[in-house]
């Protein structure tokens, strides 16, 4: 293997971690519809850093390691229309995905309020905060978005 | 690698994304699955999600995986290529791919009996051998992923 197939692959591996974490958090935005307590809200932070550690390392490894592949495999440019939408569709997708991240993080800090305030039992504003509609379209767009850098990588119309 | 990448016809196009997809939210299922598995601690809503996470994403994407690896690989004719001529990488994909979706079986029959048991006040100790089976497919997976994309010879 060249140094380029090994870049490739931990490249692809990279965009599997990113899609994981999507997945889960897609998991996590099910689970947490029936959380209304803070209990059941702060048990699930351990597995939300799983999916911040999987979308961080899958974000970067594919922006660093596909901006590597394009300058360094003959026949590619940086500058073709396909790797040209495919960075903007990444940087659209880290904006959407933080903002989302935001309005989940609501749930997390009004549970965290609660346990500190000794309020154990059901809250509805928690559970409010938990079954977030914003967050739900954010994470929609989000998927999307990366969705179609997956179709752009595959079809790469215009190369 | 850009050579193939130019010369990859239109119509494989399809069943690769088909392919390339499942295998992601296969993985997506076993890194929440065993995530969920690994922090439960016992507490039976976590081990649960855990649980349907390996049942209702991960086994949905190996079948699709499955389907578009079977689909792309008669497409691009290795149905017609002796197995002695067959690239050492298709062979880790196969194998990994297939033996894979037998351990989630086991894995998931492991934990539906473990979820089970747990519903009678016992112990969740098959759920530990679903959670031991979920890190040992993803690593499985890993290796997978590195062999189909980075093509060793």
């Amino acid at each position: 293997m060249t140094l380029d197939d090994w870049i490739l692959a931990l490249h692809v591996l990279s965009a599997f971690a990113y899609v994981a974490g999507i997945v889960l958090f897609w998991v996590l935005v099910v689970a947490v519809r029936q959380a209304d307590t803070p209990e059941g809200t702060i048990r699930l932070e351990p597995v939300v850093k799983v999916g911040n550690a999987a979308v961080g390392l899958g974000a970067g490894g594919t922006i660093v390691l596909g901006i590597w592949l394009a300058f360094s495999v003959g026949g590619y440019d940086i500058w073709d229309g396909w790797i040209i939408a495919a960075i903007v569709l990444w940087l659209i997708s880290a904006e959407i995905g933080r903002r989302t991240g935001a309005a989940y993080r609501l749930g997390m800090t009004k549970a965290q309020e609660l346990q500190t305030a000794g309020q154990t039992g059901p809250s509805a504003e928690l559970l409010a905060h938990n079954r977030t509609s914003t967050g739900v379209l954010l994470h929609t767009l989000t998927s999307v978005v990366v969705l179609l850098i997956l179709i752009d990588m595959i079809w790469k119309p215009g190369a | 690698m850009s050579l193939l990448a130019a010369v990859r016809p239109d119509s494989w196009n399809f069943p690769l994304f088909l392919h390339v997809l499942g295998a992601m939210i296969l993985v997506g299922g076993l890194v929440t699955g065993a995530s969920a598995l690994a922090f439960a601690r016992g507490e039976a809503r976590l081990l649960r999600l855990g649980y349907w996470s390996l049942l209702a994403v991960s086994l949905p994407g190996w079948v699709l995986m499955r389907i578009g690896a079977q689909w792309i690989y008669s497409k691009e004719g290795w149905d017609d290529v002796p197995d002695k001529f067959r690239p050492g990488w298709l062979d880790i994909g196969v194998i990994i791919g297939d033996l894979g979706g037998l351990i989630l079986l086991v894995s998931l029959v492991a934990g539906g009996v473990g979820v089970y048991r747990l519903r009678e006040g016992k112990g969740p100790g098959l759920l530990r051998v679903t959670l031991v089976l979920s890190l040992v497919l993803l690593a499985a997976y890993v290796v997978a992923v590195w062999a189909m994309a980075g093509k060793p010879d």
